[in-house]
């Protein structure tokens, strides 16, 4: 082996701590592998010296303490380059110099060793639940093979998005997969998605955070509970070790890219559940990890007097405007987009990444115009939850740079209240069906990401089964969680035998089910709700890493029917274009049959909008190269049947049942294509229930 | 970690006993690189590799790598049950051919 490296900037120019060294490269930040090396860069307007500390991976104390000489900071940016380390090898962390000066903003602690905010593996958390050891920076390697894969950017209008926790899908026994609670846990349920016919997969949290960081205890067992969904982010570049069946080597990196792989072969593209709104350092009492004692007054939104602000909820506010910050998020995004060929984001309570650092919100908040415009993150899907903790809604109004789509929490409540028979709710509905044109008039119907339920609250099942929310489990004495959930127990509270209850529920799951898939813009399902998942009540089960809040396989059984349903009413979304418009309706457009959207009631043609009515009958029309798409959505929310007089069609083409949510298990759905032919002009509507029905040629010919 | 070779007919059996991470990779990555013919026929009996690092798994991709590019045949043999999980949860595995045992690796080979 030859004594001289190939490259003259692997020579060390100086020698600290017993390593050769030279001035790093300040960018890109982090920790990468360089000829020879590894390149340490960290930022710190405030600091006045900085440490770089290496460890040899999992040993306690450090292998040194590299103090970076004036002339390697440029700036304030701290960088050297270290030779003769192996990347695999070693865990890392630095040492901040500076004053500690809460009322100016400043936290700066020396005897903390702080994780790199750019860190690209985070060590210490290594197997779920597992050995609790001090948090390190690690470095991830780059060489993935991907082969071909790339982001697949399928048009917005197309996707159905299924939301799930990596852990809770395949964690409880009867997932039956080998790696249970993983992300190759999550590969081995790809057929199961397929078949449903989801097309995203949106993932809770996957960036590093800390379980066990949550000091409540189950009332009952007294056992500590966990952080369990993970809205506490302590490494934004890192996967999160936990969720990893190879953590424990540290190749968490390498199964998160393949599980992108896989589902991308698949047809399923990937969105990750970001939250930048807060970190897991929490406020004034909370532990100095990374950020506070790196630069606490540049990377949070601080009060007057050096306390944070609180918009998030849970102690302490990013300030995602602050410039520097606003460089981080975007490298991060840009990290996940490239390195984990991510297709999109759903940004936790986004309505903080519009405010400025005093907290007040701005017209044109140049974080959300940076990403909107980002030239790597140009085939992402961007979509925000439009509020936050701090009461600022934005559903409708959240500066979107005709990027954003937005969780459409507006659509949850108005089919939850449409369902339970709320009086006057009729024609807010319609507008909701049509992906709601009065909130996202100017863009498209993907601007509403549809959703009647989400991790957040009721699972659908308990939306129909309980009136009030048990979280007693939480050991917060039932005061957490949502107390405005639209929910209606169809008679009994929680778990009944009683049979007529039992069927009304049934009815109405398919009915919340049919209303959320034949609606305009981009429906979004929870995992286990199409096949009737239970939290036993529980509507913020955040903490809960038990069978309360893992899917249960074994309801695919008992619920059978009810997944049948959701499959058909996914595949018959896909199947008519009518239902997936990427453009708001614009009435009569000359060459075709009818209007792009109709209204009807008792008699075609004519709506009745009074307030007692509670009845929405929808004709989705669309012509186009495919031919002519034309669906029949009639929603019946009163306790009364109707009978419906039907459009008439053209000569050779009659309506055929798609479904009648009030018929029996077993006939409430058709297979799209093979719906049968109705008798007649009329249809009659059973007491809360909804029936679709296409227009097909009668001999059964399209 | 020890590097054992032995000719089985026309295919070069690559032995790699013992611990296979960080510290010894280089030495391995080394050693194969001396050990494996161009355009001949290689198999890498795994079955007395009691450790597998991400470090490991990577040289062994680095030294198929090497062998698709000069030719050469290659197998690996011998994968153990928790070793093939790591693979298959990252998705080393579908890189790699695989064969239960040596004598299975040759028969394929050399057939």
């Amino acid at each position: 082996m030859s004594r001289t490296p190939e490259r003259l900037d692997a020579f060390p120019t100086h020698h600290i701590a017993g390593f050769g060294v030279r001035a790093g490269r300040p960018l890109p930040f982090g920790a990468s592998r360089v000829p020879g090396g590894v390149n340490f860069s960290v930022y710190s307007a405030g600091a006045t010296g900085m440490t770089l500390v290496l460890y040899q991976r999992d040993a306690a104390e450090p292998l040194a303490e590299l103090d970076f000489p004036p002339e390697f900071v440029i700036g304030a940016v701290y960088s050297m380059t270290v030779f003769g380390i192996d990347a695999e090898a070693v865990e890392y962390g630095y040492r901040a110099d500076g004053p500690f000066e809460p009322e100016a903003g400043h936290r700066f602690d020396r005897r903390q060793v702080l994780l790199d905010p750019y860190a690209t593996l985070l060590h210490g958390r290594d197997s779920w639940g597992g050995q609790r050891r001090p948090l390190r920076s690690g470095i991830a390697l780059d060489d993935f093979d991907w082969e071909d894969d790339r982001q697949l950017q399928l048009p917005s209008q197309d996707l159905v998005i299924y939301e799930a926790h990596v852990r809770g899908f395949t964690r409880h026994p009867s997932a039956r997969v080998a790696e249970p609670g993983t992300f190759a846990g999550l590969v081995e349920k790809i057929p199961y998605l397929k078949e449903l016919g989801v097309n995203a997969v949106e993932l809770m949290p996957v960036f590093e955070f800390d379980e066990l960081d949550n000091d409540r205890l189950d009332p009952d067992r007294g056992e500590q509970l966990r952080n369990y969904w993970g809205y506490s982010t302590l490494g934004f570049f890192a996967p999160k070790a936990g969720l990893a069946a190879t953590g424990r080597l540290g190749m968490q990196a390498d199964e998160f890219k393949n599980m992108v792989k896989q589902l991308h072969r698949a047809g399923i593209e990937v969105i990750l559940d970001v939250v930048f709104n807060h970190t897991a350092e929490g406020n004034e009492l909370g532990p100095t990890l990374s950020f506070r004692g790196l630069d606490n007054s540049v990377y949070y939104m601080l009060t007057p007097d050096g306390y944070y602000y609180n918009f998030s909820g849970t102690g302490n506010t990013l300030n995602c405007n602050h410039p520097v910050v606003r460089g981080f998020v975007l490298d991060c995004l840009r990290h996940w987009a490239s390195q984990f060929h991510v297709d999109g984001f759903r940004f936790d309570l986004a309505a903080i990444l519009g405010r400025a650092p005093n907290g007040a919100p701005l017209a044109n908040p140049p974080l959300l115009e940076s990403l909107a415009a980002d030239p790597i993150l140009r085939d992402c899907k961007l979509i925000a939850e439009a509020w936050d903790a701090g009461g600022l809604y934005q559903v409708g109004s959240f500066p979107n740079y005709h990027r954003f789509s937005e969780w459409n929490g507006k659509f949850r409540d108005t089919v939850r209240r449409f369902v339970t028979g709320d009086e006057g709710v009729a024609g807010e509905l319609a507008t909701r069906l049509l992906g709601s044109p009065d909130l996202y008039a100017g863009r498209a119907p993907t601007a509403s990401v549809n959703f009647v339920t989400a991790h957040d609250g009721f699972t659908l099942h308990d939306l129909v089964s309980y009136n009030e929310k048990h979280n007693e489990a939480n050991g917060e004495g039932n005061r957490d969680g949502d107390n405005d959930n639209n929910s209606w127990n169809c008679g009994a509270e929680g778990d009944t035998e009683d049979e007529q209850v039992l069927a009304l529920r049934g009815r109405q799951l398919r009915n919340l089910l049919l209303l959320l898939l034949t609606s305009h813009g981009i429906p979004m399902l929870v995992a286990g709700d199409e096949f009737g998942r239970t939290q036993r009540g529980n509507n913020n089960a955040y903490c809960q890493d038990n069978d309360l809040s893992w899917v249960d396989w074994r309801l695919t059984e008992t619920n059978a029917d009810l997944l049948r349903f959701t499959k058909a009413a996914i595949a018959f979304r896909k199947a008519h274009p009518a239902l997936r418009r990427a453009s708001h309706p614009r009435g009569h457009q000359g060459s075709g049959w009818f209007p792009e959207v109709s209204w009807h009631g008792e008699r075609a043609w004519t709506p009745d909008w009074s307030p007692g009515h509670r009845l929405v009958a929808a004709m989705l029309y669309e012509h186009g190269p495919h031919g002519h798409d034309c669906v029949y959505v009639a929603a019946n929310a009163h306790w009364d049947g109707r009978e419906l007089e039907l459009p008439g069609l053209p000569d050779g083409v009659g309506w055929h049942l798609f479904a009648d949510t009030a018929l029996p298990d077993g006939n409430d759905v058709h297979q799209p294509g093979d719906e049968p032919p109705l008798t007649g002009d009329r249809i009659w509507v059973e007491p809360r229930s909804t029936v679709v029905l296409v227009a097909k040629q009668t001999d059964g010919e399209e | 970690m020890e590097l054992e070779k032995q000719m089985r007919g026309p295919v070069t059996v690559i032995a790699l006993n013992g611990e296979l991470d960080s510290t010894t990779a280089p030495r391995v990555q080394q050693g194969l690189d001396e050990l494996v013919p161009v355009h001949g026929m290689v198999l890498l009996d795994l079955s007395r590799t009691t450790y597998m690092s991400s470090a490991g798994l990577r040289v062994l991709l680095l030294v198929y790598r090497l062998c698709q590019q000069m030719g050469t045949r290659v197998m690996v043999s011998g994968i153990s049950n928790e070793v093939k999980a790591v693979m298959a949860a990252t998705g080393f595995l579908a890189f790699f051919t695989v064969a239960g045992s040596v004598d299975e690796g040759v028969e394929v080979l050399a057939a």
